[in-house]
């Protein structure tokens, strides 16, 4: 059985063609909110059940119980806050409002609570630093300190190119039910896969029935590798080197927070809710910069005995060549001077300037994916 | 008049409140409370795990198969 939805129930808060149409011929008479990307890939995920069991952006108190206490007030285990800041618009508790992007209506809110909170409290609970240079405290010191909470309703979503490639919880649910798959663990990433990526995957899928790949959608820095050049890494990965029927990619648009240990709980929650039974956790999941140690988003699973999916931990991998194969610190007895790490930012360079790594790192047919593309990554921030 | 009390009491037997307390020494647990918290979250956690699958519909279950077999997903 494929893991129960976080809550107990998986919310779809979707609307029907017809109510969609009549929200769209009454649109004049709603207040109107433009929200930025991010805040709208968030309401496609409350309204898709990703992540279930939220209904909308929370209010206050369950902003104050989550700080505290990394629970719902139902004592469900949750550590983001999802959070709708007040950014325009003249309404008030009660009405609905239409939230927009680019002018494009994405959802309907039926506004519950207007409420103040101290972002420097949110910064230091959730990102355990209050420096402006952490990319989730710049964002939320950037917007309003004024939150909207309430139920929501998808009106429309935002574009996607890879929207075959984007499952949703009742799809992927089906289709771990089709294949025949009790226990899967989601795999987060945002890289193509090199040898140590595999060797955890490979590792994981040694006690489960299937493996989810799950690339994460969202905002790009100059230097990371393109959607498409992940998409078609994986699908050939897959065709040399995995079982048939052992491994699915299905991507999750999602925005980034970059809060370490909470956020690596929220990554397990997501995946649990496509139905995944268990999830990777790597060295430094969701880190950024030094604002968290290497393995604290390991430990901060202890405080989740109910959480309903079980974390994997994966310690770093290196190749030992004294070993010949990939190993970590636990199983190889060698010395530095033997080992040689991985690195996503080497390989990068060496993709950069036309060598072709060394089979260890990556596989060629993996490398000749990326040479194929003209310009595997991304040149300016997107 | 709401109950704002984020804790309440329970009762347990005092020798097994003892025997708790040597046992979580020198473990991550700073108290009984904390321990038997944890205990108490991770049996619930593990009856609603027993309960029931959630299951859609047929036609929708139809549906998304036809999907999942057009993007290739299954055969």
């Amino acid at each position: 059985m494929v893991a129960k939805p976080h809550g107990g129930r998986l919310v779809r808060l979707v609307s029907s063609e017809k109510t969609k149409e009549r929200i769209l011929s009454e649109q004049n008479e709603y207040p109107r909110m433009e929200v930025p990307e991010d805040i709208a890939v968030d309401l496609e995920n409350i309204a898709w059940g990703v992540y279930s069991p939220l209904r909308g952006p929370h209010n206050s108190e369950e902003l104050s119980s989550i700080l505290d206490t990394m629970r719902l007030p139902d004592d469900t285990p949750w550590t983001i806050p999802i959070l709708l800041p007040k950014f325009e618009g003249d309404f008030s508790e009660g009405d609905a409002v239409l939230l927009t992007h680019k002018g494009r209506i994405v959802a309907r809110i039926t506004v519950e609570e207007i409420y103040d909170f101290d972002r420097k409290e949110i910064a230091q609970k959730v990102f355990r630093t209050t420096d402006p240079k952490h990319p989730g405290v710049k964002r939320l010191f950037e917007r309003p300190g004024i939150y909207v909470s309430g139920d929501i309703l998808l009106i429309e979503e935002l574009p996607n190119p890879f929207a075959n490639y984007t499952l949703k919880p009742h799809e992927t649910r089906v289709l771990f039910k089709e294949k025949g798959w009790k226990t899967i663990v989601g795999f987060q990433t945002r890289n193509v896969p090199h040898l140590g990526h595999e060797y955890v995957q490979k590792s994981a899928l040694t006690f489960v029935d299937g493996l989810l790949i799950s690339p994460v959608l969202g905002k790009k820095k100059p230097g990371d590798y393109r959607d498409e050049v992940i998409l078609k890494a994986y699908q050939t990965l897959f065709e040399h080197y995995y079982p048939k029927n052992t491994a699915v990619l299905s991507f999750l648009r999602y925005p980034m927070r970059y809060a370490g240990p909470r956020e690596a709980v929220h990554h397990a929650i997501m995946r649990k809710n496509l139905g995944c039974t268990h999830f990777a956790v790597g060295r430094d999941h969701a880190g950024v910069g030094n604002y968290y140690r290497p393995y604290d988003a390991h430990e901060i699973f202890n405080e989740f005995p109910d959480l309903g999916i079980t974390p994997l931990f994966f310690r770093e991998f290196f190749y030992c060549k004294k070993c010949g194969g990939i190993v970590n610190e636990k199983i190889c007895p060698h010395g530095e001077e033997h080992r040689v790490r991985f690195s996503g930012t080497k390989i990068r360079e060496m993709i950069r300037r036309g060598e072709k790594p060394p089979e260890f790192f990556l596989r060629s047919e993996v490398f000749d994916v990326v040479k194929s593309f003209e310009n595997p990554f991304v040149e300016v921030e997107e | 008049m709401a109950d704002d009390k984020k804790y309440t009491t329970v009762s347990i037997p005092k020798p097994l409140y003892d025997k708790i307390k040597e046992l979580i020494k020198d473990t991550g647990f700073t108290s009984v409370s904390d321990y038997v918290t944890y205990v108490l979250r991770e049996i619930i956690a593990s009856i609603e795990e027993e309960e029931k699958e959630e299951v859609f519909s047929k036609e929708e279950e139809e549906k998304i198969k036809a999907r999942l077999r057009a993007l290739g997903y299954i055969d």
